[in-house]
């Protein structure tokens, strides 16, 4: 629920004790079952009207037709508009209450973002058209991108990887490129212990060797191991800043300097941009390439895993080797969009190509319409009001939950907690498992790696006073049955759609699609999807 | 700011509970030079809803939409009717603003949704199994590539001339970094694919064959010969499918063969969009499972026994194995994995097998009428919804001139090709269910009139 304003409303607690029979559907009352489409379904159903051709294929195809049509079950729409919304009934989201993964900055999602991205200008537009029929669609990409070049201080921005990994990916491909101009080879790239697990998989993805830097005590990259580890084959270091501890790299700038000092070049993993946006620009303290997770700081949508958008920052060193296609204002005052056939307009280095096409459009326009809504005073206050919710959070909690950092001063946009201190057999997965109950998504969990029983509160700026008061009064409730050893919490959650599931079972005999015979129909049984 | 709920009294209240006198003192770490002490210089301050639906709609005014005019283009990118309850159902809060489902208690919708989609695609596909969706069909080509290289321990793969040239450029930047050994075929304008160049290159070195089916001048490889030539070297053959509708009429690529099957998903309820965000399909072997790349969703039960959904296999991830991790994918496109699901819920096989069948009659139809225009010729020996028509002079040019007549007609192969000779009068045009007799009759109008004069 919302949090109630100082009227104080709470909602009753139930009766206990009080007895539940079986229902012979297997559904309680709004706690409704679904089963899959194939059970549902019938190959004689379809939602969608469509004339019958009266005409034989050409002949040409004849020979490559398929026997049968594919055994794909169909449904009516109102049977599909029902399936979908039972389903949708069993996530947690953020239109529902608090979303607090760290790393992950689920904020609310604006609906004029979702309005604009529908207008059939942006939306019913062939990305092969001739240039002067979307105009307006290069416009959004140089305008967008005119905005995270000035937000970040650099010189360029490639705007079409995909999603963040992609984005480290062609920072990384920018570095090997300039290294090449440079008729250079180096080939290992420093990642902090901290980082998320796709800095090291991405420097492997393109073909760097990874080495790893330990933490401080302080949970701060440890500058002089840096230092040491830096040489003739050190293509650069992949930093997270804030880093994954919720804390800013103070160094960074040291970092840097010592990193270009010895031939190399620093990337920046911006997936925690959201706590400087405004305030602090990246390109001030040093970066060469950074990318910006559209999905996390400007509030694209996540959608249950995507999809999101990378764009990459560059510094002067790395903005000749951007990837095609480019969106650029030439001299003339015009857009120009530089593909492959006129790559001698200014991109003659680029490094190649990472997409089909020109990116996520349609999170372009979404990130704009919500940059345009902040202006450079809304995101300002958005980074302002992000650490200042999330330390809210750390101060709350830090007497029931060690804060492994704290003592050394603030946090940025995140607070990060350990389970060290709970009663013996009591974990972060049986505090997490609890918030579930609690009506809230847990943290993210067991992450970063240098903290034991790591849990990372992101709270973002969208959450109010009181919605942060209740979620602190049910993880510190929960903290104190950790402690207190109270062995229910084992067992949570208990009022899910589902309780904890075997993951064992699944990853050791994998079930990965459906194997019922497709041909048939019908309703599946009670105990098929478990009802009882 | 209508989207930030805290007030001035909880800041100063909520400051005060931390122990600081102002905000600037959380942000200590920060050295003070690169602390900016307002906000930055030239840009705007906020603005209200309605100024930016007023900013935003003026932009989207500049662009000519697809279903103003009449609208032939193809090339990976294909303009469907998407039913009105897949947008709709999309924007459900539950779906739209929650994240990869991490808790799987809380989360049996997206993941329910998943193990739908996943085998919806192996079915499409002809496959054992598919995955829960990757980048868009171009990034999903080179991730199998590269699974093809761990799974056979070969490096060299041989790419079709009828490969989409962006998948192909995708794959070779990649492969520069890599150093992965990748032979690209060149495209030819020929009546019929080029199975017989990509055969004659398997060699015992080859990892995989990657072939578009239907190839990107609307061609159909003969799959099944392939396979069993790059079979008897030890080679996949990966078939790249960027027209899933197809699929609805001929037949599906593992069933002839194909060792692993990706795709771009986004004929099936995503839309045009400008090239973005789009769904990367992804289907193989089940004894490939392990070297797969991106999410998977597995069946298994609760803990009082109910079927339930996780992720599962995350061994073979990033956040779990870091660099020696299959890919280091993370976020995918899991919204347009729904919107896929949703669509080809409403249709079901029969009514995908319908769809088919009125794409490639309006093709038929668009064909069969364009070929009546003097100097105009058809190159293709089969198409489903897609081919390649020869015009008396450049094609880059023809579009253009059409585009003042307020007609999208087609791709030219010189804008997807400039460094491939001979291929600038070949004009790539593509009609569905949406073309209508009269779009077909307003194209040939134009392109007859933009044709005027020259010889043929």
């Amino acid at each position: 629920m919302n949090a109630p304003n100082a009227a104080g409303w709470r909602p009753a607690m139930g009766v206990a004790g009080e007895t539940r029979s079986a229902t012979s559907s297997g559904d309680y009352g709004l706690m409704l079952e679904e089963a899959l489409s194939f059970e549902l379904g019938s190959a004689d159903k379809c939602g969608v009207d469509l004339e019958k051709t009266r005409r034989e294929p050409a002949s040409g195809l004849t020979r490559f037709l398929r026997k049968a049509a594919p055994a794909l079950p169909g449904l009516t729409e109102p049977e599909t508009v029902r399936h979908y919304t039972r389903l949708s009934r069993q996530n947690y989201a953020i239109d529902l209450g608090p979303f607090p993964l760290g790393s992950c900055t689920m904020k609310h999602n604006p609906r004029l973002n979702e309005k604009m991205a529908r207008l059939p200008g942006f939306a019913d537009v062939h990305p092969l058209q001739p240039q002067k029929t979307v105009e307006g669609a290069l416009e959004v990409i140089e305008q967008l991108a005119d905005w995270l070049i000035t937000l970040t201080g650099m010189a360029s921005v490639a705007m079409s990887p995909k999603a963040g990994a992609h984005g480290e990916l062609c920072g990384l491909l920018c570095i090997r490129a300039a290294l090449d101009a440079r008729g250079e080879t180096r080939d290992i790239v420093l990642v902090p212990e901290s980082a998320h697990g796709t800095n090291p998989a991405t420097a492997a993805f393109a073909g760097f060797k990874v080495e790893s830097i330990p933490a401080t005590p302080a949970g701060r990259v440890d500058v002089e191991a840096l230092k040491a580890k830096l040489g003739p084959n050190v293509a650069g270091v992949m930093i997270t800043n804030p880093n994954t501890c919720g804390l800013f790299e103070p160094d960074m700038h040291e970092i840097a300097d010592a990193v270009h000092a010895a031939g190399g070049y620093v990337y920046c993993d911006g997936a925690n941009f959201n706590a400087i946006v405004g305030k602090v620009r990246p390109g001030d303290l040093g970066v060469d390439a950074m990318h910006i997770n559209l999905h996390k700081t400007f509030s694209t949508p996540h959608g249950g895993g995507g999809p999101g958008a990378g764009p990459v920052v560059l510094s002067e060193a790395l903005a000749p080797f951007a990837p095609l296609p480019f969106v650029t204002r030439g001299a003339d005052g015009c857009i120009h969009l530089v593909e492959e056939e006129n790559r001698g307009e200014g991109h003659d280095q680029a490094f190649g190509r990472m997409v089909a096409f020109h990116g996520q459009m349609g999170m372009f326009t979404r990130a704009l319409t919500y940059i345009l809504s902040h202006g450079a005073d809304g995101l300002r206050q958005v980074a302002e009001d992000a650490v200042l919710n999330a330390n809210y959070v750390l101060r709350s909690c830090e007497d029931l939950l060690p804060a492994p950092f704290a003592d050394s001063g603030p946090c940025m946009h995140e607070a990060l907690f350990s389970d060290a201190g709970l009663a013996e057999g009591f974990s972060t997965l049986d505090i997490a498992k609890g918030l579930i109950d609690e009506g809230f998504h847990p943290m993210t969990v067991y992450f970063p790696l240098v903290v034991k029983g790591a849990m990372l509160v992101e709270p973002t700026e969208t959450e109010s006073k009181a919605g942060l008061d209740r979620f602190i009064a049910s993880l510190r409730s929960l903290a104190e049955r950790a402690k207190g050893g109270d062995e229910s919490l084992h067992s949570a959650p208990y009022y899910a759609p589902r309780r904890r599931l075997d993951e064992t079972l699944a990853a050791r005999k994998p079930i990965l699609v459906w194997q019922g015979n497709p041909t048939e129909s019908g309703t599946p049984s009670l105990s098929e999807i478990g009802g009882s | 700011m209508r989207y930030l709920p805290l007030t001035p009294a909880d800041r100063a209240s909520m400051l005060e509970t931390i122990g600081v006198g102002g905000i600037d003192d959380l942000f200590v770490d920060v050295p003070a030079q690169a602390r900016l002490a307002g906000p930055i210089d030239g840009l705007p301050a906020h603005a209200s809803e309605m100024a930016v639906e007023r900013h935003m709609t003026s932009l989207a005014a500049k662009n000519l939409s697809a279903g103003s005019v009449p609208f032939f283009l193809g090339a990976g990118a294909y303009r469907h009717h998407v039913p009105a309850s897949v947008d709709h159902l999309i924007q459900r809060g539950e779906f739209l603003t929650a994240y990869t489902p991490y808790q799987p208690e809380i989360a049996q919708g997206t993941l329910q949704v998943l193990f739908e989609f996943q085998t919806q695609v192996a079915r499409l596909f002809g496959t054992d199994i598919a995955n829960a969706s990757m980048y868009d069909g171009s990034t999903a080509c080179w991730e199998a590539i590269l699974m093809a290289a761990r799974v056979t321990r070969k490096g060299r793969a041989v790419l079709s001339g009828g490969l989409h040239p962006h998948y192909g450029e995708v794959v070779r930047t990649m492969a520069k970094f890599t150093k992965d050994d990748i032979v690209s075929l060149a495209p030819e304008l020929a009546a019929d694919p080029d199975d017989n160049a990509v055969i004659a290159s398997i060699d015992d070195a080859t990892s995989c064959v990657v072939v578009q089916y239907p190839d990107v001048l609307g061609r159909i490889p003969d799959l099944a010969a392939i396979a069993d030539a790059a079979h008897a070297k030890g080679a996949l053959l990966v078939a790249v499918v960027t027209e899933p509708v197809a699929l609805g009429l001929i037949e599906a690529p593992g069933v002839l063969g194909a060792d692993i099957v990706v795709g771009e998903g986004q004929s099936l309820g995503v839309g045009l969009q400008f090239g973005g965000p789009y769904l990367g399909l992804f289907g193989c072997r089940e004894k490939f499972v392990r070297q797969m790349p991106g999410r998977l969703c597995g069946q298994t039960v609760d803990a009082e026994g109910r079927r339930g959904f996780v992720l599962t296999l995350s061994t073979r991830e990033q956040h779990i194995r870091r660099e020696k991790a299959t890919s280091n994918i993370c976020t995918n496109s899991g919204l347009c994995a729904l919107a896929f699901s949703i669509h080809l819920t409403l249709l079901g096989g029969e009514g995908l097998a319908r769809l088919a069948a009125v794409n490639h009659a309006r093709a038929q139809a668009t064909f069969e009428r364009l070929a009546r225009i003097p100097g105009v010729t058809l190159l293709n020996a089969a198409y489903f919804n897609e081919a390649t028509v020869i015009l008396p002079r450049d094609a880059r040019e023809v579009v253009r001139d059409l585009a003042d007549r307020q007609v999208l007609g087609g791709v030219s192969l010189g804008r997807l090709f400039p460094v491939a000779d001979g291929l600038h009068n070949a004009l790539l045009v593509a009609a569905t269910e949406t073309t209508t007799d009269d779009d077909i009759e307003a194209f040939a109008t134009a392109l007859e009139t933009v044709l005027v004069g020259v010889p043929g």
